[in-house]
């Protein structure tokens, strides 16, 4: 039924019916359909209640925490992510493969481990807390620290093979015609890195606004103070306030599409950089 | 000509210029410094810390919190919705790679995107989904209830928001892959007369074997480690729909830390072998990709 209407070329492999109604079939039960419930539910909403919702101060209180600590996290991440990756890259040294690998864990590590780690560590009798003049756990802080580590990935592994592909030639020509390392750095080497960096930045900060395991131990999940949009919308559930869940989730559903289109321009841009 | 810059493009740094092309002894050490400063802070010093506290109180409460009734459970449960969700993934990613890499299709960019869309969805909405469809005020939740079957706040829900936050890893390793890859071989074989299912067993999926594992790897990670999806359809009820992350939640609410360590180092563990098996089969990857992508010249 798809070929007549969606193919473009002829092939002569079979089975594109039965693969592209499977995997549409798939897609429709598990995804589409399940999220459109989240908008026909909100649809059922007025206007205005959707909008008193949404606005209400509890409710802003979390967005301004969940987007101020995702944006600051992302920002370390790019900078120290950078660093990582330009030392993985670049310099030879001793454990150099065993941390390559390890930059992966908060990607297989599971986010109620990290969470409860990290809620032990930097709490005011912890390993690390303990030196620390201020508290972290309990606190927005710990909101920061919980999504630092599980944005840490992105960065690294969108720019690490950027890095790589860069040819030193064009280093050494910017050396011969008199740069210095610092400007060789910041005028060639850096613009080229700009758009994978920018990438991991978005991904790393799409990540942090929608997470939940790791923050809610090392939060303190106080209201107007250290609760995130996420938990809002579990406690919204478990008062059996539907609706007012559905909408703070549609909010957070519409940012989250608008990075996704986000991060694709860019991923277009960067490869047009690349000239692929 | 060709043959040097080759080896210049594929070994190891090329000989430069002290100086030139790198930065003093002293700026790297600093450098390297800095980044394994950072690491230990947010990555290495919290994994240490789970085995550490995980043993603080000895073997004994160690053992005794794996041992617990509720731990074992636990633990069935998160095996029995891995095992439930990635097979379903597995057959959608064949599937959807099959459709992507060997046909062109109006529409195919979009179904990419949509594809990825449950990765930047928040795992806490991925569970509200589904209590919107199947919950007591949801869509089916009358009749559901009327026949009497259970969907939120039973298993059969957390195990369908564990297929929607791991439903693209599989998808998304081998349609790159598949696409990369010519197609001369599969022609072949149907010309020579093998069927679609014969093409996809014998010829399809031996080349990209590799990929295939590390996206199941990734994806089953994923489905043991789970937590706010299931904890939205959960309803956390003891040695009935507790996964082993929940089983972690609920352990730490109660202070009992050393047990709720104890099972958090289970899963850290499971991580670290992910990683081992991650970085093995990785490289069989880029192998595979690399030979895909210098076939091409050559058939074109």
């Amino acid at each position: 039924m798809f070929t007549r209407v969606l193919l473009r070329r002829h092939s002569v492999l079979p089975g594109f019916d039965l693969s592209l109604g499977v995997t549409l079939l798939y897609l429709g039960v598990v995804v589409l359909i399940p999220l459109s419930a989240v908008f026909l539910k909100t649809a059922t909403l007025s206007g205005e209640a959707f909008w008193a919702t949404v606005t209400s101060p509890r409710v802003v209180a979390s967005y301004r925490l969940t987007f101020g600590a995702s944006l600051l996290a992302a920002l370390i991440n790019a900078v120290f992510g950078l660093l990582v990756t330009w030392v993985l890259v670049r310099y030879p040294f001793p454990g150099k493969r065993l941390i390559d690998a390890l930059v992966d864990l908060p990607f297989a590590l599971p986010t109620a481990v990290a969470g409860i780690a990290l809620t032990a560590l930097y709490s005011s009798n912890g390993w690390i807390g303990k030196w620390l003049p201020f508290k972290v756990s309990f606190t927005p802080l710990g909101v920061f620290v919980a999504l630092t580590f599980i944005g840490l990935p992105f960065v690294v592994r969108t720019v690490q093979p950027v890095l790589e592909d860069l040819t030193q030639e064009l280093e050494e020509a910017a050396a011969t015609l008199g740069a210095t390392r610092w400007q060789t750095f910041s005028r060639v080497v850096f613009p080229s890195l700009m758009p994978a960096l920018l990438t991991g930045f978005t991904l790393a900060f799409a990540r942090a606004l929608g997470e939940y395991g790791s923050v809610i131990f090392i939060a303190g999940n106080m209201p107007m103070v250290s609760e995130i949009t996420s938990l809002l919308i579990i406690t919204k559930l478990e008062q059996y306030d539907y609706t007012g869940a559905t909408s703070i989730a549609v909010v957070m559903l519409l940012t989250a599409f608008t990075l996704l289109l986000a991060i694709n321009l860019l991923q277009a841009w960067a490869r047009k950089r690349q000239g692929k | 000509m060709s043959a040097s810059i080759h080896a210049a493009g594929a070994g190891q740094a090329p000989p430069h210029l002290p100086g030139a092309t790198s930065e003093p002894a002293w700026v790297r050490r600093l450098l390297i410094g800095g980044a394994l400063l950072f690491l230990s802070l947010f990555l290495f010093v919290p994994l240490v810390a789970v085995f550490v506290q995980a043993l603080s109180k000895g073997l004994g409460v160690y053992w005794a919190a794996l041992s617990d009734p509720d731990a074992l459970s636990a633990l069935r449960l998160t095996l029995t919705a891995a095992a439930i969700a990635v097979p379903l993934n597995l057959a959608f990613g064949v599937a959807a790679a099959w459709s992507i890499a060997k046909f062109d299709f109006r529409g195919k960019n979009l179904l990419l995107t949509l594809i990825d869309l449950p990765f930047s969805v928040s795992p806490v909405i991925a569970g509200l989904i589904y209590v919107l469809i199947f919950g007591l005020q949801g869509w089916f939740g009358e009749w559901l209830r009327d026949h009497d079957i259970k969907v939120i706040f039973a298993v059969p829900g957390m195990v369908l928001a564990t297929i929607f936050v791991t439903f693209p890893f599989i998808a998304r390793e081998l349609i790159p892959l598949m696409q990369a890859q010519v197609q001369e071989q599969e022609e072949a074989a149907r010309v020579l007369g093998a069927s679609g299912w014969q093409i996809l067993w014998r010829v399809t999926l031996p080349n990209v074997k590799w990929a295939l594992l590390y996206g199941v790897i990734l994806c089953n990670a994923r489905a043991m480690g789970e937590f706010g999806a299931v904890s939205v359809v959960s309803g956390h009820i003891r040695g009935q729909t507790n996964t082993l992350p929940l089983h972690i939640e609920i352990l730490y609410n109660e202070y009992q830390f050393a047990a709720a360590f104890a099972v958090a180092s289970l899963l850290a563990a499971l991580a670290l072998v992910t990683l081992a098996l991650k970085y093995i089969v990785e490289q069989r990857v880029a192998r595979q990709l690399a030979a895909a992508t210098s076939d091409t010249p050559a058939a074109a």
